[in-house]
Parts: structure tokens; C-alpha cells; sequence
């Protein structure tokens, strides 16, 4: 097994291993942690497919201010001790039965999926690249790009009105 | 990677890695100093000549002391805290260009951790980070003041990133490379970025000031209002971390800046001296002279801004959190994109026009 393989292999398993830990975890701010975990491995999925535009991104945008504000919230709202709602057995033999099935189609799905094999021959490593990112960006898929630059900024404007004091409101 | 290859990058990331942790032991001893000379009192004296062996006294006093952790603390978290803080502040040192090259034996070693084509995105990357270590010690403290400091930095380093960010975008659109190594490069000759960007520079500084929690935006630990913010429940060797953090963070911003606007390694009439040193010694010689004359130089740059942070912060008071909160988002912003547009109206109109008029 070359390095590269072994290595996806661990990293793979940090994966699974910490997006599983969101789940199982019962303090929420450790739940947070692992996620925060988890947007490592995957920058590090991405470093291993020679895409590192996508890995330095992903760490500012998700690890480094979304999940800040998660952690804000949680620390905020202060949920240390767990509330257990009311779970009787009904909901858990439904959520066994919706979780299951699910997953059953997932797989169902997946296991006959063909990907497509890379020829190394035609295969460009540079493809990755911020260079070639931008020029894709800015020349065939300019269009959605300022699509999407739209879309955030009607969020943008959307926050700064949710966020305003309106008149005669109260300070504090 | 050759075996060589590799022990050299081996070396050079240690020769990075401890040269980053002594200047920013000496730099607690630099403020304690500059502090006495602003005050008009003498400041560390009586370790060693001058006080130099001080951070030896205080990291001996640190280690010994008593390692305590609070009784309904979170202990895995409060112990991660310190070292998360120390992690983030030592990972931006590893793409620094602290000089151009050393020639040994026909091959040229980069004075370079690591070169990497989006140098200026890691650095920005794990300045995001750097708050992780302040948040989750301040809440796994258990202690109310300590959340407070922790919630007032993740909300203080969230917003300063942003202006942070669109100051780096009006240099990135002037280079058009997100390496650091290039940056400087390009910076050859005089053509210095401070000249073409003192907007930029400005607001870039102001920031960096509120990402090192640095005074006048020191608020994550005011004492005035938080006690000790969140380091109220530290002692011994973690707070010393923190503290320690802060000054490693002060370094590697005042280096990112010197890289970024004040051409890093060059300096005026850098050319000259190289001629003279290759013609003098040779071309193996003297290019590693000239080499690390250029290093000095971009430490000695460095330097100055570790001092101008410590002359700031023993010169203005402390803002109010709401005057902190109205500067980053309501002026630093949109100056920065101002700066952006003037940027981009300059590259695209008046730089042809200029380049056409000189030739």
C-alpha cells in the first residue's frame, strides 16, 4: 500500500470517527469540537486531492467563523445540563424505523454507483489550483457565480435588517 | 522528497520554530522595558545585565507554581484552552519568507518553512483559529467573567476578520498571488506596498491590533469590568501560555505586516551591496552575506512593530465595547471596500496610463 492510500485510509477513519462523535457526544460543546474536528479531516480530504484553494477556504469559512458562532450560541444559551425530552418509545422505534430505511436507500445507491476511473495520463494535477479555479470561475461559470454573489448579498441585507433596532424600541 | 531535501526543511522549520519562541520570550521582557521608559522608572533590573535574564525568572516562577484547576471545571477543555492558544499562534510562523536564499554547496535553500501557493490564505486561516483557544478555555473555567471574555473575543475576532480580510484582498489584487514569497518578490526595488496601500495598511494594522486582544482592544481580558477575563482562573504554566500566545501572535502579525507592506527582506539600495558583496567574495559568499543582511533587515522591521505595539499600548486607554463593535463594522468595512474599488479603478485605469508614460 503506497503512503497516499494509507494515508486516506487514516484519514478516513478521523472522519467517520468524528462526525460519529457529533452525534454521540452528550455535551453540546463537545459535539461543536468534533465538528470542528471533522471540517479538518475533510480540509484534509481535500489537500490529498490536490485542491487547496477548496482546504484553506473551507478551514476560514467553516472552522474558522461558522463554527465560532455556533460555539457562541452554545456558550450563550449556556445548555450544559442535558434536557431529555419526551422520548418515549413510539418516537425511538419511529426514528429506528426512518434512520434505517434511509440508509438502506443510501446504500442501495451507492453500491451500484460506476465512477468514472481517471485516465493519469489526460489527468491534470494543477486542476485544483486557485489559478484554474478562478479562470473556470470567471469565464465559463460567470454566470452563477454572480447568481450566487446575489443571493448572498440579499442575505447580507436580510441580517442588517433582521439585526436593526426599530424606533422607539428600548436599549439595553 | 530527497533525504537532503528533507533535513533541510527540517532544519529551517526548528531555526523558524525557535527563533519565533525567543524573540517572543524577550518580547515580554522588550514591553516590561519600554513600559518603565514610558513611565520614567527603570523596569526589569536585577536578573542578569539589564534584566536580560527575566523571562528565565518568570518562566521558572511559572513552572513552579502551583497547577490548579478549578473544582467544577471542565479539566480536558481547560486544559486544551492554553494549548490550543499556543498551537494557533506557532502555526502562521511556518509560511513567513524571512529572506531570499542560501547558496550551499550549488543548492539553493529557501529561508522558508513552508512555500506554498496560498501562503497568505493559511496565514488567514489560522488567525481564525486563534480564537478556538481563548473560547474554550473561558467557558471550560466554569466561571462567569472568564465566559464573558470569551464570548466578548469570539465576537471581537469575528468582526475584524472581515475588514481584516478585504484589506487583504485589495494587496492580493495588486500582486495577483496569494504567495507570500511572491508578494515580497514583487516588492523588490522601492516598490514597497505601504506606497500604493497606506489605506490598507491602516486598517490592516488596526485589525491586527484587535486580533492579538492587544490594547486599546484588549477587552476579552479587561480588568476594569471582567476581572481577569478569561484567563481569571488560570495560573502557573497556562496562564503562562496564554500570555505567551499573545506575544507569539504579536510577532508573527508584526512579520506578516513587514512582509505584506513593507517589502519583508528588501531594502533600499539592496542591489548595490549585493554587487559589492558578490564581487568582493565571491558569488557563494557574499550572496549568503547579502542574504543575511536582507534577514536582519526583515527582523529589524519586525522588531519595530512588536515595539510600535507595546508603544501603543502604554500610550492610549482602552475603548468601550460598543465604540470597538461601531469602528469594525460600521467604519473600518466600508473603508476597506472603498479601498478595494480604488484599488481595482487604479490597476485597471491608471496603471497602463503610467506604465505608458514612463516608457
Amino acid at each position: 500500500m503506497n503512503p497516499t492510500l494509507s494515508f486516506f485510509y487514516f484519514l478516513s477513519f478521523l472522519t467517520v470517527l468524528s462526525a460519529l462523535m457529533v452525534i454521540l457526544s452528550k455535551n453540546p460543546i463537545h459535539s461543536v469540537l468534533y465538528l470542528i474536528l471533522t471540517f479538518f479531516t475533510l480540509s484534509g480530504h481535500y489537500i490529498l486531492l490536490n485542491a487547496q484553494f477548496l482546504a484553506a477556504v473551507n478551514i476560514i469559512v467553516y472552522a474558522g467563523a461558522i463554527m465560532v458562532l455556533f460555539l457562541f450560541v452554545i456558550m450563550f444559551l449556556n445548555v450544559k445540563d442535558i434536557h431529555e425530552e419526551a422520548k418515549n418509545s413510539l418516537t425511538k422505534i419511529a426514528a429506528a424505523i426512518v434512520g434505517g430505511t434511509v440508509f438502506v436507500i443510501l446504500f442501495g445507491a451507492y453500491r451500484k454507483t460506476i465512477i468514472a476511473p481517471a485516465d493519469p495520463n489526460t489527468f491534470d494535477s494543477q486542476v485544483g489550483m486557485i489559478e484554474s479555479l478562478g479562470k473556470l470561475l470567471f469565464r465559463e461559470y460567470l454566470l452563477p457565480f454572480e447568481l450566487a454573489s446575489i443571493l448572498l448579498l440579499v442575505a447580507m441585507v436580510g441580517a442588517v435588517m433582521l439585526g436593526k433596532r426599530e424606533i422607539g424600541e428600548r436599549h439595553f | 522528497m530527497e533525504l537532503t531535501e528533507f533535513i533541510i526543511k527540517t532544519l529551517t522549520i526548528l531555526v523558524v520554530f525557535v527563533l519565533t519562541l525567543v524573540i517572543a520570550m524577550y518580547s515580554t521582557w522588550g514591553e516590561r522595558k519600554v513600559a518603565g521608559f514610558i513611565q520614567d522608572r527603570m523596569g526589569p533590573n536585577r536578573a542578569g545585565p539589564g534584566g536580560l535574564l527575566q523571562p528565565l525568572a518568570d518562566a521558572g516562577k511559572m513552572f513552579f507554581k502551583e497547577d490548579f484547576i478549578p473544582a467544577l471545571a471542565n479539566k480536558w477543555l481547560f486544559i486544551s484552552g492554553p494549548s490550543l492558544a499556543m498551537l494557533t499562534a506557532l502555526l502562521a510562523s511556518a509560511v513567513i519568507p524571512f529572506g531570499s536564499t542560501f547558496r550551499y554547496g550549488g543548492a539553493e535553500v529557501v529561508l522558508q518553512g513552508v512555500e506554498s501557493n496560498i501562503g497568505i490564505l493559511y496565514v488567514f486561516g489560522v488567525v481564525a483559529l486563534g480564537v478556538y483557544g481563548i473560547m474554550i478555555g473561558g467557558w471550560a473555567s466554569n466561571n462567569k467573567f472568564s465566559l464573558l471574555g470569551a464570548i466578548r473575543a469570539a465576537s471581537q475576532n469575528i468582526s475584524y476578520e472581515v475588514a481584516m480580510g478585504l484589506s487583504l484582498i485589495a494587496i492580493l489584487m495588486m500582486s495577483s498571488s496569494l504567495s507570500l514569497g511572491d508578494i515580497v518578490a514583487q516588492q523588490h526595488g522601492g516598490n514597497w506596498n505601504i506606497f500604493y496601500q497606506p489605506l490598507g495598511f491602516i486598517i490592516f494594522l488596526t485589525c491586527s491590533f484587535a486580533e492579538c486582544n492587544r490594547v486599546p482592544f484588549d477587552l476579552p481580558e479587561c480588568e476594569t469590568e471582567l476581572v481577569g477575563g478569561y484567563h481569571t482562573e488560570y495560573g502557573s504554566m497556562k496562564l503562562g501560555f496564554y500570555l505567551f500566545a499573545e506575544y507569539i501572535n504579536m510577532f508573527v502579525s508584526s512579520a506578516i505586516i513587514s512582509v505584506l507592506y513593507f517589502g519583508g527582506y528588501n531594502y533600499p539600495g539592496m542591489d548595490w551591496v549585493y554587487n559589492q558583496l558578490t564581487a568582493a567574495l565571491g558569488t557563494t559568499t557574499g550572496h549568503n552575506i547579502a542574504t543575511l543582511i536582507g534577514t536582519g533587515v526583515f527582523f529589524g522591521k519586525a522588531l519595530f512593530f512588536i515595539f510600535f505595539y507595546m508603544w501603543v499600548r502604554w500610550t492610549l486607554p482602552r475603548f468601550r465595547y460598543d465604540q470597538l463593535m461601531n469602528l469594525g463594522w460600521k467604519k473600518l468595512i466600508p473603508l476597506a471596500i472603498f479601498n478595494i474599488i480604488i484599488t481595482g479603478a487604479c490597476v485597471l485605469f491608471l496603471k497602463p496610463y503610467i506604465t505608458a508614460l514612463l516608457n
